[in-house]
Formats: structure tokens, sequence, C-alpha cells
């Protein structure tokens, strides 16, 4: 996984509420095997007419927006589909930081798997930071100070020490969990004479 | 000190608590799809490591599968390397699979109960959200991401952060012409589909208990359109007279070892949950979606919002752009809302139950000229029993298709799809932007509402077809 230590970019805002991930990546597109590739058809519907045109007024096909490395958004992002192809297209679009005062679950989980770094803050700092958008101003994010500054500024934000560490360090969690290797043998060796009917043994 | 079922089954399935906070958790059962699994195979692959226990995973083919004539197989071409991919992977890596021509395929979260591979107090994940349905026979029933497929394939755990507990009770009895998928969609729009985004659900009161297990998995199913990360219910008999001598149960004296551990799954007494709402059954009434989320939920004898009347400008703004893609205006009434099509399936509600209440509602009638409508049953299984009954005459005779199983036009996946502009009584679980074909329009509806709709030509209420 690509690590993610600290960015500057300018920062799209796109402010709309609870957008699922199937406005992030239509089911169409879920039809790949591979994960890259997803970047030309993020957030499809609002990007191009039914002609296949870009739209024109949508922040992320107009400059400087198309090269935004940080998207703000309204909250309950990523929420509904599993789908990792939402985060994999996020990526392939070049988007490696979400601002949002909240994630749906899945989605934010899925994030941190692919280098991602999805930021949780209140609205009133939302709405701070979305003028930045506006006036086509960079703003840095960095994560191992955990702060985003802007201007004179600077905003802390909180993330999960472990999480952190994964996205700082690019860390491969399977193979953390395999180090564990011995517990999970004993505890299946152990759920084998508790439960029998789990190995329909 | 007392503890909920979540917190037991969670303590249960302890492998490791990290100094993080994290837990490594076992997962008993792995369900697989062709759609949230591929990139997991591969990533399998390139690192060289290996599936650590085939046996406790099942895979099927059902987001990408024709629900049309089967026998010349698939012919778009993207979908049908993504089933054969699948098929490549299971067949590499030892693991049990139902083909597009077995008779047990369907939607994973169909053939999981119906096989009986889905128990009481499992930890059950599958690379889809709406395993949320699982959580029907008291499992801890968690929809994950294609990283955490590949983690599970490797190791048989999954890594977690506890949620916090939410109960929900709902009490008294269902009133005449309302379903479980009405108090579901009456509780998300209670909620919001943000409301129970950091908790495990637990569904409670005398309502859930009455209801039958193909009722209670509607409830589950659609947790996930509350934000939760699971949703579950106490397993009862019920339950267990369901699982009884299904393929995959235990049998013998696993089966009595079994149902001994089952019987005890339940949350404490004096359990604490963090949040806690209650309904009564007597206020639930037929539920229809107008927007597109699932909290935008109105009863049939209602209206249409008018944006004017929201005072928070983030509620208004998303009011006015839901009416501008469904086309709707303010202030009218749902029941005149004329609909194009109407689509009965999906793993909310596809399963047999789910068409003997909509083949009620439309023995002996006729849908709307102008309506175009399908049945999708949720599995091979699902479709030869209702077949038996002779529902599928039922459905042909009022003028539906009756189609192969799969998930067909709940996502639009496939060659199902609608046009844009396009409007569907869909018994679906999500109303998104495009969800159902860019440009479609989606009322969510329980399977006897959307029979309602078929006849009528427009959003009605099911109560007027019934006695």
């Amino acid at each position: 996984m690509q690590k993610f230590n600290s960015l500057k970019s300018i920062p799209a805002y796109l402010p709309i509420v609870n957008i699922d991930t199937d406005m992030i990546i239509p089911a169409q597109f879920l039809k790949t095997i591979k994960r890259t590739g997803l970047g030309k058809n993020l957030f499809y519907a609002m990007r191009y007419d039914y002609n296949g045109t870009e739209i024109k007024n949508f922040i992320l096909n107009q400059k400087p927006y198309n090269n935004s490395q940080i998207l703000i958004v309204g909250k309950n992002f990523g929420c509904g589909s599993s789908r990792e192809h939402a985060p994999w297209a996020l990526l392939d679009f070049g988007i490696t930081c979400v601002i949002s005062s909240s994630y749906a679950d899945i989605f934010y989980n899925n994030c941190f798997k692919n280098g991602i770094l999805p930021i949780i803050l209140e609205e009133d700092k939302i709405k701070e930071l979305s003028e930045y958008s506006k006036r086509k101003e960079e703003i840095s994010v960095d994560l191992k100070k955990e702060k985003i500054i802007f201007g004179n500024s600077e905003i802390k934000f909180e993330i999960d020490p472990f999480k952190k560490k994964c996205l700082l360090e690019g860390l491969d969690d399977i193979a953390l969990s395999l180090e564990k290797e011995k517990k999970i043998f004993s505890f299946e060796k152990n759920l084998k004479n508790t439960k029998p009917w789990i190995f329909n043994d | 000190m007392p503890q909920t079922l979540y917190d037991k089954i969670w303590n249960e399935h302890l492998v490791h608590q990290q100094e993080d906070g994290t837990s490594l958790l076992f997962v008993d059962r792995h369900l697989i799809h062709e759609v949230t699994s591929p990139q997991a195979f591969e990533s399998l692959r390139t690192s060289g490591r290996n599936v650590r226990q085939p046996n406790l995973t099942l895979a099927v083919a059902d987001h990408n599968v024709p629900t049309t004539d089967r026998s010349k197989g698939i012919s778009d071409e993207e979908s049908k390397i993504q089933v054969d991919t699948l098929e490549k992977n299971c067949k590499e890596f030892g693991i049990q699979l139902f083909d597009m021509n077995d008779k047990r395929q369907g939607i994973v979260h169909i053939i999981g109960p119906e096989q009986g591979f889905t128990q009481p107090g499992t930890i059950i994940v599958c690379g889809d959200s709406h395993t949320a349905t699982h959580g029907a026979f008291g499992a801890l029933a968690i929809g994950i991401g294609t990283s955490e497929v590949e983690h599970v394939l490797a190791t048989q755990t999954l890594i977690q952060k506890k949620s916090g507990n939410f109960r929900i009770n709902v009490n008294g009895t269902l009133p005449i012409g309302v379903t479980s998928k009405d108090v579901i969609l009456q509780i998300i729009g209670k909620i919001g589909t943000a409301g129970g985004t950091g908790y495990v659900i637990e569904y409670a009161g005398s309502l859930i208990s009455s209801l039958s297990v193909e009722q209670r998995m509607t409830i589950c199913n659609m947790t996930i359109e509350g934000g939760a990360r699971a949703g579950l219910i106490q397993p009862d008999k019920k339950i267990f007279e369901y699982l009884k001598n299904k393929p995959m149960s235990p049998k013998n004296e696993n089966w009595e070892k079994a149902e001994e551990y089952w019987n005890k799954l339940s949350s404490d007494v004096d359990a604490k949950f963090d949040k806690e709402i209650t309904l009564e059954g007597k206020d639930i009434k037929p539920m229809v979606t107008w927007g597109t989320s699932p909290q935008d939920v109105v009863t049939i004898d209602g209206k249409v919002p008018n944006p004017e009347k929201e005072f928070d400008i983030d509620k208004k703004n998303s009011i006015q752009r839901s009416l501008n893609y469904m086309g709707l205006k303010p202030d009218i009434s749902v029941k005149d809302i004329k609909i194009d099509k109407v689509f009965i399936g999906s793993c909310t509600n596809g399963r047999i139950e789910d068409l003997r209440e909509a083949a009620k509602i439309l023995k002996d009638k006729k849908i709307a000229n102008h309506v175009s409508a399908m049945v999708v049953p949720g599995s091979g299984l699902v479709k030869e029993q209702a077949e038996q009954e002779g529902l599928d005459k039922i459905f042909i005779n009022s003028g539906f298709e009756w189609r192969e199983p799969g998930c067909s036009m709940c996502l639009a996946m496939n060659a199902d799809k609608l046009k844009p502009e396009e409007r569907c009584a869909s018994t679906s679980n999500r109303n998104f932007e495009g969800r159902q074909g860019r440009g479609g329009r989606t009322h969510l509806l329980s399977p006897a509402m959307a029979a309602a709709a078929a006849i009528s030509g427009s959003l009605d209420d099911v109560r007027k077809y019934q006695n």
C-alpha cells in the first residue's frame, strides 16, 4: 500500500450530503477485475452527460480542481454499498485525502486500506476550509502532526493510532495479522472442541 | 457485568486484543461473490498467500449474471470475465461454488440461510454491505471491503474496533397490509441513514419476535441503510426449526450441541445499551420512499415534502436535489405518482414469502397497461418452490415477467436497468441516484405494495386490495 505522510493541494469542495458509493462509482464500472483505471469514471453521472461529454460546471472538470488531491464533502460520505471501487476510483483520480464531518463505516475503513486519509472535522471548520477551495488556495495536511495548515492558521484532527501507523508506514495489515498465526491456530483448535459444528466435523 | 448479544458474540470470537484498541476476531463463515473478490484473490497470488479455511468459505455468482435464458452463457464480455474469474479462483483455492447453472445459485444473502451455512452465534462476513441480512439468525454479520475479503481469506480473521450497542424495540403486532419492509423503512426514516453509524443494532420487542425468519431477514438486511455496522435479533425456536435439516446445518449430535449453545444466545436482562428507541406496531403504516435516500420515506397516504418548509439549509438543498432528480413536485400526494416499472426481488425481498405476499395481491388481476413488471426470485430454490406453488403462473397471468435468480435490477449491473427518467416501484433496498440505471427513479416499498402499484399503475395503498 502506498504511504500517506503529508500533502499540499487546492481542495475541491463538493457540498452534497449523503454522497453514496453508487454516486462515487456507479455499478456498471464494477465489472473490472482490477483495482486501477477507475479514476476516469469517478462521479460518473455528475461528471459526464448522456453523450459522455464532460459537464463543464462540475467541480472536478474545472481547473485547478481536476488536479485536486483533497476533496471536501458533505456529511455521511461514502454511505451505501461496501464497494472498495469507491476509494480505488478516488485514488486513481488522484485524491488521497477526503475531509467531511462524517463517513459511513465501511467506506471509512476501506480508505485506510488504500492509502487514503479520511479526515473528520466539525461543520464550521469545513465551511472555513471550503473558502480556500473557492479562492483556489492551497492547504496542507500533515498526518504525523495530525493537523491541517491553511493561511496562517491550523486545525488539529484526530485519528486512530493503528490506522495512522498503517498509513504513515504503508503497512500491510495481513502481514501484521499473520504474526498472530499461533493465536489463530490455537483459537481454531479450541473451536473444534467447543463448537465442532462450525467445521462441520 | 451484564452483556448484550453483540458483546457475547464479540468476546467468543476474540483471537487477540491489540494494544491500539482494535481486535482480531475469528470469522466462522465467509461468503464471496464475483464483484468484490477478484482483486482479493489476485493479491493473495501476488503475495504468495493461501486461503486459510476454504471449508468455511462459500462462493456464488449473483451480481453480474443474466436473469434471462442462461443456456447460451453470458453475452456481456466483461461480466463473463468476472464470473469466469470467480470460478477459476474457487477451483484454484478449493472453495465450494454454486455456479450460474446450479439450482442452488442465487443472491449470496439468500443462499447462505437457505443452505444452513448461516448459523446463530457465528461471525459471518461478505464483501457486500447487505451481509447484515444474516443477523436475523442471531449472527454478527458484517459487510466488508475487498481488502478485508483478502484479509479474511488469508487469516480467517478480521480486524475490528468494537461498536456501540443500539437497541430498537418494536412492540405490538403488524397491522393489516403492513410488512417487515414497512417496519424497517419507518425505522430508517426515524433514525436517518447515519443514525446507526458506529453501532450494532439489536432488534427486539414483541413485534420482532412475532415475525417469521424471512421477515426478520428483511429488517436486518436494511440495517446498513441506517448506517449501522450490523443488525441482529436474538435467535429462537423459529430460527432453529428453519435451520433443521438444511444441507449445511449441523447434523446428529452436533445439532444437539449447537442447539444447546444457540439457546443461550441473548442479551442479559440488565444489559446496558448506549442508545435505545421504541416503536409501536400500531403506528406503522405501508411506506414508500419519495426521494434518493432510504431515509426519504413517507406513509402511502402522505405527501411529497416541500423544501420551502425546511429551515435547515443542508436538508433544504438535499430535498430540492432529490425532487429535481425524481421529477416530482412538492406537496403532491404520493398516490398520484405514476410508475413505469415494477421490480420484485433482491436480497431484501426476493424470498418465497415475499413472492407469496405479492402473488396474493395479483391473483386474478392484471397489471396496468403502461406498466412493465418483473419478478426475479432470490435463488434457484426460491424459484423452484414458487413454481411448485403455482406462483409463477399468477405473476405471468397478471402481466409480470418471470426471471432467473440474481441481484438484477437492485443495482443494475447486468442488463436489467431503468432508462433515464423511468420510474420504478421496487422491493429492493436503495433508491440512490442512478442505482437502478442512470437517471432511473426508484420508489422503495414492500412486495405487496409493489403488486398494488403494478395493478394501479401508480403508487397505491395495498390495503385497498385486501380484505
